[in-house]
């Protein structure tokens, strides 16, 4: 076990907000680009139907 | 075969939908070999646990310098040889480098209040750092306020000039001004009190990692950006008599 002494309440908010704002913006980044091929698709289909 | 060929979107959107996959995998693995191998690292004499912080805060703040001048070079592509792609990078990487940003100033205000007994000090760096963040807003901002998309291309290259010489400060304000609690470089060949090889290694492979992730997420980004403004032109097609 990993001891952190009386710094913890600053470690393991640093480290906790980082990686919740690393895996925010991945999971953003993620559904934009679903939702931008997504649309595209519609779009063509619609176009070639 | 000229590197400006890839400005083609087709063939961008070929090369990065084969490469893509690759540095994904990199990312993640170098992601969580780097912060368990940094979160394991022994206590500092001198800062305790908290020097932990640093596997976030030192690679969020290089890659927050350096994303704003990979824009700045994908704007003055765009305003010399016009091309779509650099453009649509450069409003791509925006989010992830103030994402960066952020990470570094709240970490940072983190590791300083135990340490210097402040959260904040209107200290070179820090100030520098912050104004670069509220460059960066700026520059999203300008981007969804502009309708015409190469305006707002031209109008946020110039933004994008302007502000390099506050990512230029953050990085070597300390340099500049000698002065402030930021100290300065964590990793130099000078001579002088230097890291321990028991940080510099996990933090070296938190940096790869951090630089991996973000060009997973500017490939991503960029194609969502093109895809986007396919879609537009395909509409404005059917719209048009």
């Amino acid at each position: 076990m990993i001891e952190l002494g009386k710094y913890a309440g600053a470690v393991l908010s640093a480290w906790g907000i980082s990686l919740g704002l690393l895996a925010g913006l991945t999971a953003q980044t993620l559904l934009a680009a679903s939702s931008a091929r997504k649309r595209l698709e519609q779009v063509e289909e619609r176009r070639r139907g | 075969m000229s590197l400006w060929e890839y400005a083609n979107p087709v063939k961008f959107m070929r090369l990065s939908g084969a490469v893509l996959p690759w540095v994904s995998v990199a990312a993640a693995v170098t992601l969580v070999v780097g912060l368990i191998w940094g979160f394991s690292t022994p206590e500092d004499y001198k800062q305790g646990s908290t020097v932990k912080i640093m596997f976030l805060h030192v690679p969020a703040a290089m890659m927050a310098i350096n994303i704003w001048v990979m824009m700045l070079v994908a704007s003055l592509i765009w305003i010399i040889r016009r091309h779509h792609v650099s453009a649509l990078a450069a409003k791509a990487a925006a989010p992830v480098g103030a994402v960066m940003t952020v990470i570094a100033l709240v970490t940072g205000a983190i590791w300083g209040q135990p340490m210097w007994g402040t959260w904040w000090e209107w200290d070179p760096r820090l100030t520098s750092f912050l104004i670069l963040f509220l460059f960066y807003l700026g520059y999203i901002a300008l981007w969804s306020a502009v309708e015409n998309p190469d305006n707002a291309a031209d109008l946020t290259g110039v933004l994008c000039l302007v502000g390099s010489v506050f990512a230029l400060l953050s990085r070597y304000a300390v340099n500049f001004w000698n002065q402030g609690l930021h100290q300065g470089a964590t990793i130099s060949v000078a001579p002088g009190d230097r890291i321990s090889s028991a940080y510099s290694y996990p933090l070296y492979m938190c940096m790869l990692a951090f630089f991996l992730l973000f060009l997973a997420l500017l490939l991503v980004r960029t194609r969502t950006e093109i895809r986007r403004r396919r879609t537009a032109a395909l509409i404005a097609r059917e719209v048009r008599p």
